[in-house]
């Protein structure tokens, strides 16, 4: 029977089955090869914070989420329109976000009794109605990689394992993907073990081969390239990107790196890759807890390093003492904060955008912190670079929020020019110029002090976390001195701003709503902006990027709107300082599901708004 | 990678090493002597002035760095073995001494410790032990010993002490050893021979807080009795100690205890425990002398061994990335992996 091919301009798949199943690996490979095809993508892991739950159980789905597009896309979907389902626990927890009508691959051969009952189905949803309004292609999948494997000797634990190559093949079939990427990279993970890489491609192959002759699929979909700004691209996750934006300034700045962290989900992967880039000399530490962390950090910045620590939400509590050190010692430091669902341990794995206060607030005494956020996973790499030219001119700690999302998803990302990048000049204090140096003199215009570094004669100064004598630095317990003090190391924060670009409003610059979102949010909020302006809508948007200190032309800006939405993942942490400093009351929408917003929840909230 | 030997260019002098700023501890305070002790002996350490650090917490001790006219950070409570940690992998070079105390060290920064010395960073660690909460006015501290009364506890405190040295050896440390405020000798011995040693040298000193704890150490340092209670220890010799030198340490299978040698009793020298600064195990026992009323307190080197250092096998690596990827090109790496091209 021939099989059609059809065009289609956008896709959302969802892989989901057990921890085990090999999920987030699947998904990653699908990425890579669809993001050579040239589209335009955006990825979505959600993994559960236990490394191996009860196998079958409801708890123990791993999803990965991808959204791939033959036109520029800001989120990695809503409802999927295919679901990949490894096991009924996995069709259990996704079933209701699929797309009505939707595409439904199954592995049948883990439908057994034992399964159904884990995944809490009293029927067998294979045979009864609930699958009618969709699509659902039923393989067992188990049985078909045992046919291809079976000359060969190796475990049938291991012949299992490749169940997700056998559908990941039958997806590059369905979307007419390449599959050399990916066994270019069996190759290489598994180069020791070469039986394991003969096992997966043939998994793979006949996954693909299924497709395109088995009598169940009749159909298969072509997405055309994207039309993407030219350049040279890589597909890159948030926290990928955020250590190439840490390495980027310490070459531009000509200054050695130091990352100080200790390992917590979803910001470790940073340390992961930073630990890989020794040839660099960057100086990784592993260190014993969340505050050795970030003092070892400040103590790197003493010392003349480019230094930053990583961390979630949990961590920068840990962390906060040490921040006040670092703003009192007036010391470069870059501080990553990848959010994860709090309080306390919270959610683990899933994202939010809680920690907004801590990061602006979260200290005692008046110290404060610029805070700068990003807005999608590529971003992330100039949020870091950007983070460290000001830690640097301004001499003080900065704080990059991303999150979960951003951290672990991934986009096309054009590899900037590396000779495009603006020169980073610490702020060294230069001896023999006949200058006296004064560890708290200051710039006139930026507030800065100077640095000096030890091992340099005739510097030899000391600082710490006692208040400083302005000027000298000396200790100082003066009333009048504090208050100044207190009173410069404000304006020098507040000065930031002179560095933080003017706001973007993408749509109509005066009208009906504007929608302001800060960090990850973006991407909705950007997927709802395209929606509501096909549908001929008063709306716009505008992204923020520094939080602290504001830019200097958003108060004007909001001015010119007679609506304000502010949706973030929090109760209105956002919308708060904007009320206080702008005497405004924003609208908002706060959703604190440990996921991000979906692009409907934000057209909804605008459509009420407009009526 | 090879590190920049720099020497002084000048002879220093102590001088060269006091600060500006007025000494603000308590009169008779037993950090004056520290402080002494460590402006004497810098000078002489071949390294020129611009490469010491010194680094602190949170304490009377803390405040030391303000007096030293070198490169000085004071920290926050508990962690200046981890800022030193910092300091020291982003420059070796760096001649990086740690002032705490047992409070900073030993209790709100007893993780920090114990990781720095099973890293064996090389850094110098001066632990002021006065057994007592100085600076929040005489609170027990980790080291006083069980039922010490003070303000926090009316009716006697309830843990029992750390013992700093069998600590340090239970953590891994290279180097530990012992001095007290009122021996200025035997402390700049000990301060040299801090600095001597490649890794964490774990050096604690009996010091006496006039205010809070006055005579805590007074068996130590009184002359009438500080010979019969302390034992001085020297690497290779016999473990002998009194006003009279008639006393020593013999060990009867793993319990050491005081015999009296000489003409008329039964043990001589030859039956003494001989002090080894490289046997762990010896270091160990002498480490549990500390609050047995049976037993003198040992002052000197406990121990000294050579251990690979965290940050020489951290310039290695570099090395090694370096001679197995190359030197680290930016714009190779950022174009690494999977590539393409939209026109």
């Amino acid at each position: 029977m021939a099989k059609k091919l059809k065009h289609i301009d956008d896709v959302t798949i969802r892989f989901a089955g057990d921890s085990g199943d090999g999920m987030q690996l699947t998904g990653d490979r699908f990425t890579s090869a669809t993001a050579i095809i040239g589209n335009d993508l955006s990825t979505l892991p959600d993994f559960p914070a236990e490394i191996r739950a009860p196998a079958g159980s409801l708890s123990g789905v791993s999803a990965f989420q991808l959204h791939f597009s033959s036109h520029e896309i800001f989120s990695p979907g809503d409802n999927p329109d295919v679901l990949i389902a490894m096991n009924p626990a996995a069709l259990k927890v996704h079933f209701d976000e699929l797309a009505r009508g939707g595409t439904i691959i199954i592995n049948t051969a883990s439908f057994t009794p034992k399964n159904l009952k884990l995944a809490k189905y009293d029927t067998n949803p294979l045979e009864d109605d609930t699958l009618k309004d969709f699509v659902v292609y039923p393989i067992d999948m188990s049985r078909l990689v045992k046919y291809v494997c079976e000359d060969m000797n190796i475990s049938p634990k291991m012949v299992e394992r490749t169940k997700n190559m056998f559908a990941l093949g039958v997806l590059y079939w369905m979307f007419n993907r390449p599959m050399d990427t990916t066994i270019k990279w069996l190759k290489e993970k598994f180069a020791k073990k070469p039986e394991i890489v003969e096992a997966n491609t043939r998994a793979l192959n006949a996954g693909f081969n299924y497709g395109s002759t088995a009598r169940i699929f009749t159909t298969n979909y072509k997405v055309n390239a994207a039309k993407l700004r030219p350049g040279t691209y890589r597909n890159i996750s948030g926290n990928y990107a955020t250590s190439l934006g840490l390495l980027a300034a310490a070459v531009k700045s000509g200054l050695p790196l130091f990352y100080g962290s200790y390992p917590i989900t979803p910001a470790t992967d940073i340390l992961h890759y930073l630990a890989e880039f020794r040839n660099f000399r960057v100086k990784t530490f592993q260190a014993e807890d969340e505050i050795a962390g970030v003092t070892s950090a400040i103590g790197a910045a003493f010392a003349g390093s480019l230094a930053a620590t990583g961390t979630s939400g949990p961590g920068l509590a840990l962390k906060g003492e040490a921040l006040g050190l670092a703003v009192i010692t007036e010391l470069p430091l870059v501080i990553v904060n990848v959010q994860r669902g709090g309080p306390s341990t919270g959610l683990p794995t899933k994202t939010e955008q809680a920690d907004l206060f801590q990061a602006i607030y979260g200290r005692n005494g008046e110290a404060p912190i610029p805070v700068i956020s990003a807005r999608s996973p590529g971003d992330c790499f100039y949020a870091a670079f950007e983070a460290a030219q000001v830690a640097l001119k301004y001499m003080t700690p900065v704080i990059l929020l991303t999150d979960g999302y951003v951290g672990n998803g991934s986009e096309p990302w054009i590899i900037p020019n590396i000779d495009e990048l603006p020169e980073i000049k610490p702020n060294f204090f230069k001896p023999g110029d006949g200058r006296e140096y004064l560890p708290y003199g200051r710039d006139e215009e930026s507030l800065s002090r100077e640095w000096a570094v030890p091992g340099t004669p005739g510097l030899e100064h000391r600082i710490g976390g006692l208040e400083k004598e302005d000027g000298s630095g000396a200790v100082s317990n003066d009333p009048d001195n504090h208050h100044k003090m207190v009173t410069l190391r404000a304006q020098k924060i507040a000065n930031v701003v002179n560095d933080v670009t003017p706001c973007r409003v993408i749509g109509e610059q005066s009208g009906e709503v504007l929608m302001l979102s800060w960090g990850s949010t973006r991407g909705a909020a950007r997927a709802a902006l395209q929606k509501l302006l096909k549908e001929g809508k008063s709306v716009s948007h505008l992204n923020l990027r520094w939080i602290n200190p504001l830019p200097a032309d958003l108060g004007e800006i909001l001015g010119r709107f007679k609506k304000i939405l502010i949706p973030e993942i929090n109760l209105g942490q956002l919308a708060q300082i904007i009320r206080a400093r702008y005497l405004i009351e924003p609208y908002q929408l706060n959703l604190v599901r440990g996921r991000p917003f979906l692009t409907s929840d934000i057209i909804n909230a605008v459509d009420k708004l407009i009526g | 990678m090879e590190k920049n030997i720099k020497v002084p260019t000048k002879q220093l002098t102590r001088m060269d090493f006091t600060s500006d700023q007025t000494v603000k501890w308590c009169p008779g305070c037993g950090d004056y002597s520290v402080l002494a002790q460590v402006q004497r002996v810098m000078p002489d350490l071949g390294i020129p002035k611009e490469n010491f650090v010194i680094v602190s917490g949170i304490g009377c001790s803390s405040r030391f760095p303000y007096y030293m006219n070198t490169y000085g950070f004071h920290g926050i409570h508990g962690r200046a073995s981890a800022i030193a940690t910092g300091m020291k992998l982003s420059n070796p070079d760096l001649s990086i001494w740690i002032v705490t105390g047992d409070g900073d060290s030993l209790s709100i920064g007893g993780n920090h410790f114990i990781h720095l010395l099973r890293r064996n960073i090389d850094v110098n660690m001066l632990l002021f032990n006065n057994r007592i909460y100085g600076l929040t006015k005489g609170q027990y501290s980790p080291t006083s010993p069980l039922g010490k009364v003070t303000k926090s506890t009316p009716m006697g405190s309830l843990d029992h002490p750390f013992n700093p040295p069998a600590l340090a050896l239970g953590a891994h440390a290279s180097f530990v050893a012992r001095t007290i405020d009122k021996e200025p000798k035997h402390m700049q011995e000990m301060i040299r021979r801090s600095h001597q040693h490649h890794g964490t040298s774990f050096l604690e000193i009996y010091q006496n807080c006039l205010i809070f704890n006055d005579g805590e150490f007074a068996s130590y340092t009184d002359k009438e009795v500080k010979h019969d209670n302390v034992l001085v220890l020297e690497h290779g010799q016999p473990m002998i100690f009194g006003k009279n030198r008639d006393k020593g340490i013999h060990l009867a299978g793993n319990r050491p205890r005081v015999v009296n040698i000489g003409s008329e009793g039964q043990w001589t020298v030859n039956d003494l425990l001989v002090h080894d600064e490289k046997d762990w195990i010896i270091a160990s026992i002498l480490s549990h002398f500390t609050y047995r009323e049976d037993l003198p307190t040992p002052v000197g080197v406990f121990y000294a061994v050579q251990q690979t250092v965290y940050e020489d096998l951290l310039l290695d690596q570099c090395q090694q990335a370096v001679e197995l990827k190359g030197a680290g090109d930016l714009h190779e790496l950022m174009n690494s992996g999977d590539t393409w091209i939209v026109k």
